[in-house]
């Protein structure tokens, strides 16, 4: 598995209700960002994926700087290399289903923003997370809600992305399906080995799926850490934070 | 049908195309401004654009003669730096009908960007997309419908346009007349029956031009409508 280093320093953003302010290093395979409804989560992933500046701070990725406000550096979204999967999956209605699955790939074998050697095959991605029948739809209206999921999550790893961003891909499916799909992110930690950053509120989730956990609050860190040390048993959710507990 | 209402026909549908035709492109990028992009002015553009809408045709059709004018600020230039007359020819009618069908395609049109959500074309760009391909590949396509909807819209505003027309073009048979100039000067010359063929021409033309964009329309709604309900499972 490839080592992550995302780095938000000081990263800064006035909100509605709250001020956004992180500082943290996160460094697990699939780092969760955990919090409730509007705790910044979905902003955060946003400002890593390029489609919200911050007022301030840094964003590295590995060795890159994706964001500056010292330097003004700026990296825009299609050069950044992170696949963005938001909570609806937002396929493009207008493209069959292969055609939405191959859209970042085609632009990653073109343009400025062209990979030598992409990671990953459609074969290997679409038989990983058993799309290969849904790859002749003409469009995607007709695919149930974890179809979509599957199709959104192929889509970005064949873009070749060097972190996933995934905000809340379970949140609109019901338990059983949720059970269904969760096996598959699974796997693709297990199978492509592209760290993630997951945003969720299902303590469940985030124990089957994530090593490291970033806690937010009202935009700021609350706690961070490996789940076991931040969760524990309850009867309904199955988990609960720690200092919810007590 | 005489050869000269098949003139009259033939020059109004020339010249409404054409006219429609010319304000498709700034139309649709002045429409995407309004519709995702703020800028100092922005008030003022929509305003001016709006314009003729409200205004009547013919006080428009008297800016635009004095505009295009031999002395006029823009017809003095085009006269001597180009040798193009404007003011009573062909050109001031594609011009009038291009002017009053403006505000229509770029209303239609700001719903149309409007309605595209702007996530997928955030998607879009991190997927390795530049603005300008997302624009082609993700926003254009899903703002076809209400774009062709609102240049259909603006062709049928400029095969009936009179006011602007008759201020700025006239009214010269075999030269600037179009079914509607025609149409008031043969009830003025009580030439009613030959008004009332170009009348019946006028309704089939517009009838057909309607029911040809809801047909197509109709197909592309049930071939991708974003908005359907998803199945479950």
């Amino acid at each position: 598995m490839q080592t992550p280093s995302l780095r938000l320093t000081d990263v800064r953003l006035p909100l509605a209700a709250f001020h956004l302010q992180v500082n943290a290093t996160l460094h697990g395979r699939v780092t969760a960002l955990f919090g409730s409804s509007g705790a910044g989560k979905t902003t955060l992933i946003e400002i890593v994926a390029g489609l919200r500046q911050p007022a301030c701070g840094r964003v590295q990725l590995n060795a890159r700087t994706l964001a500056d406000s010292a330097t003004g550096a700026w990296v825009p979204p299609e050069h950044r290399r992170v696949g963005y999967v938001p909570q609806e999956g937002s396929l493009f209605p207008h493209l069959s289903v292969r055609a939405n699955v191959l859209y970042g790939q085609r632009a990653r074998q073109r343009g400025a923003a062209r990979v030598a050697a992409p990671k990953f095959t459609l074969e290997s991605v679409v038989e990983t997370l058993e799309i290969t029948p849904l790859l002749d739809r003409p469009g995607v209206n007709s695919l149930s809600s974890g179809e979509r999921q599957r199709v959104a999550l192929a889509r970005a790893l064949l873009a070749d992305p060097e972190i996933l961003l995934l905000d809340e891909p379970l949140a609109g499916l019901d338990a059983p399906l949720k059970a269904r799909v969760l096996p598959y992110l699974a796997r693709v930690r297990d199978e492509f080995a592209v760290p993630m950053l997951y945003v969720s509120h299902a303590p469940d989730e985030v124990m089957a799926l994530c090593d490291d956990v970033l806690v937010l609050e009202r935009g700021r860190v609350l706690a961070q850490g490996a789940p076991r040390d931040l969760f524990v048993p309850a009867r309904e959710p199955r988990y609960v934070l720690k200092t919810a507990a007590s | 049908m005489t050869a000269e209402d098949w003139q009259i026909i033939g020059f109004t549908l020339w010249a409404a195309a054409l006219g429609t035709l010319l304000i498709l492109p700034p139309g649709a990028a002045l429409a995407w401004l309004l519709a995702r992009r703020s800028w100092p002015g922005k008030a003022l553009v929509e305003t001016l654009v709006a314009l003729p809408l409200v205004l009547p045709p013919v006080a428009t059709g008297l800016i635009l003669l004095k505009l295009l004018g031999r002395r006029g600020p823009v017809g003095g230039f085009l006269e001597k730096f180009c040798g193009l007359e404007i003011v009573f020819t062909w050109r001031a009618v594609v011009i009038a009908t291009a002017v009053m069908s403006f505000p229509l395609f770029v209303r239609a049109a700001r719903v149309a960007f409007e309605e595209v959500p702007v996530r997928l074309e955030q998607v879009a760009r991190t997927l390795g997309r530049s603005r300008a391909q997302v624009f082609l590949s993700i926003t254009l396509p899903l703002a076809a419908r209400g774009l062709t909807g609102g240049a259909v819209l603006a062709f049928a505003r400029a095969l009936g346009e009179f006011g602007a027309t008759v201020m700025v073009a006239g009214n010269i048979p075999g030269k600037t007349a179009t079914i509607a100039l025609s149409i008031y000067s043969l009830v003025q010359l009580g030439q009613d029956d030959a008004a009332l063929r170009l009348l019946a021409v006028s309704v089939v033309i517009a009838g057909a031009a309607l029911w040809a964009a809801e047909t197509w329309l109709g197909r592309r709604k049930k071939k991708a409508d974003p908005l359907a309900p998803l199945p479950h499972g």
